[in-house]
């Protein structure tokens, strides 16, 4: 799985880091999203596809990769 | 917008307050893109299906209206007042680059982590709130006992309010939202009064800031130059409380209302408490009183459901109605408290969405784990039918919740 952000179009709202901590933060400095882990592990897929899916602002972008 | 439809008229009917209005189905299904008639007896064009819903609160051409775009008013003249049709003297930026400049100096005081910092302070008000509801004896009122005062303390210590300031707080927030049963003389009057206490108050934080949000704002003015003016500071904390008090006490009323009316929902959060976060996740999407839904303005000509609306049209985007959208949502009708993912359009979407919902899901899920906790007995003292209603036109809710344990 490949994960990438759209800083652009985050609206700061934090639901990717309550949903997935360990792969989504936000800036201290204006609550933009950041990406911690670009290619997350196996056990955290479900939470990143949660992320992605409850992200008010569709910034979050999930490609699934064969085998990855 | 087909010209023989019939105007509905808002707010549509339903047979008992937990329930959404049995138009919704027909809607979606026959007529997704309506003709209604506002309370105004404006009209304006009704979405109910989520896509649609979505694809336009995303839309970012498109804003809330303001007073002088001519859109359709919720409200007739001269009710309501300023939260209902804008005030046009303090107005934060709402569109474009300066809108988005504006959340992101306000929205980093509403990070994820920031919430998750002043969880155990909610805690605290929350188990202070809810023992005080239990020294005054069944039955008690969970609005006036918890829902109601939770979010005007948070709110005001957020914005550095001193604690006895809040019942002020609480009252202003009444009066703004409180269309029907504030005149719109009373409403102005509350609101010059909450501009005079809150210039005052960022005067005093001027001398002294603290770590509070406006504290913290005025210290970035003061270090960088940048940052808001003095009139975008009170609009700031003016906004902030009408924008997050009565839409969450409503929220945690109805929340508990639903879990309760369902003794089986209940009983399963008490078998495990780690569904709290899902369950209130699931309460924001079942919720189908959030009033009529967000307003947006056309300013250009858009297409929806192979339907042209013309620039200048009110949409109103009905969230409750595309939150049960079967195209959606699997069992739309049935509450799941596991329900995950859980993309509902309860804090809107888009650069507009919910700047505080991080807040408002902190708030709710702490306000339902100290119920539990402390108060697993708890029931609705009323059959959930006989829920008394809030009679305000814009935001929906419960004006009493009467429970006893
Ligand atoms: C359960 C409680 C809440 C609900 C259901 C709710 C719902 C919403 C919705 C639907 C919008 C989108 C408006 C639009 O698209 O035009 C919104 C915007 C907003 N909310 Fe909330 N809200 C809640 C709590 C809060 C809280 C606690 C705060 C802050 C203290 C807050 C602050 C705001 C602000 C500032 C905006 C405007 C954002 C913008 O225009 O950029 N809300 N809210
Ligand atoms: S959920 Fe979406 S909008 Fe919110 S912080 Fe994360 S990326 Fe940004």
């Amino acid at each position: 799985m490949k994960v990438s952000v759209d800083q652009d179009r985050c609206c700061g709202a934090g639901q990717c880091v309550l949903t997935a901590p360990e792969v989504f933060d936000q800036r201290d400095d204006d609550g933009v999203v950041v990406l911690l882990d670009e290619r997350p592990a196996p056990d955290r897929h479900a939470s990143v596809r949660e992320a992605a899916a409850v992200c008010p602002a569709a910034a979050i972008t999930v490609t699934e990769e064969p085998d990855a | 917008m087909r010209p023989d439809d019939q105007a509905l008229r808002l707010p549509l009917p339903t047979d008992s307050p937990l329930e959404p209005p049995a138009e919704w189905e027909r809607l979606r299904r026959q007529c997704p893109v309506a003709t209604v008639e506002l309370p105004s007896g404006d009209r304006a064009a009704f979405l109910t299906r989520y896509d649609h819903v979505k694809a336009l609160l995303t839309d970012a051409r498109f804003t809330r209206p303001k007073a002088g775009d001519g859109a359709a008013r919720i409200a007739p003249e001269g009710v309501g007042g300023p939260a209902a049709d804008g005030d046009g003297a303090l107005t934060l930026p709402d569109r474009g680059e300066p809108h988005q400049r504006w959340r992101r100096q306000v929205g980093k005081y509403f990070t994820a982590k920031r919430m998750t910092a002043l969880r155990p302070g909610m805690v605290r008000t929350a188990e202070h709130l809810v023992d005080e509801m239990i020294r005054r004896g069944r039955p008690g009122d969970l609005k006036a006992g918890l829902g109601f005062p939770l979010p005007v303390y948070v709110i005001c210590d957020i914005l550095g309010v001193p604690a006895e300031d809040r019942d002020r707080f609480s009252h202003w927030s009444d009066a703004f939202l409180n269309v029907t049963r504030f005149s719109g003389e009373h409403t102005r009057a509350a609101h010059d009064e909450f501009v005079a206490y809150m210039s005052a108050h960022i005067e005093a934080i001027r001398a002294r800031p603290g770590d509070d949000l406006l504290g913290m704002l005025v210290k970035e003015r003061e270090t960088d130059g940048e940052g808001l003016s003095d009139q975008e500071l009170i609009a700031t904390g003016m906004g902030l409380l009408v924008a997050g008090h009565e839409t969450t006490a409503n929220m945690i009323g109805k929340m508990v209302s639903l879990l309760l009316a369902d003794r089986g929902r209940w009983e399963g959060l008490l078998a495990d408490p780690s569904l709290v976060r899902t369950a209130v996740e699931e309460s924001l999407r079942f919720d189908a009183n959030l009033g009529f839904g967000m307003r947006r303005y056309l300013t250009e000509d858009v297409e929806i459901d192979g339907e042209l609306l013309p620039s200048g049209t009110t949409v109103v985007c009905s969230m409750p109605a595309a939150n049960r959208d079967e195209r959606a949502f699997a069992d739309a009708d049935r509450m799941d408290l596991t329900r995950s993912p859980n993309p509902h359009l309860t804090f809107g979407a888009g650069p507009h969405s919910c700047l505080g919902q991080a807040l408002a899901r902190t708030e709710l899920q702490v306000a339902l784990e100290v119920l539990l906790r402390k108060l697993p007995t708890l029931r609705l003292a009323v059959p959930a039918e006989e829920l008394p209603r809030v009679q305000g036109l814009l935001v929906g809710g419960l004006s009493a919740v009467p429970v006893t344990w």
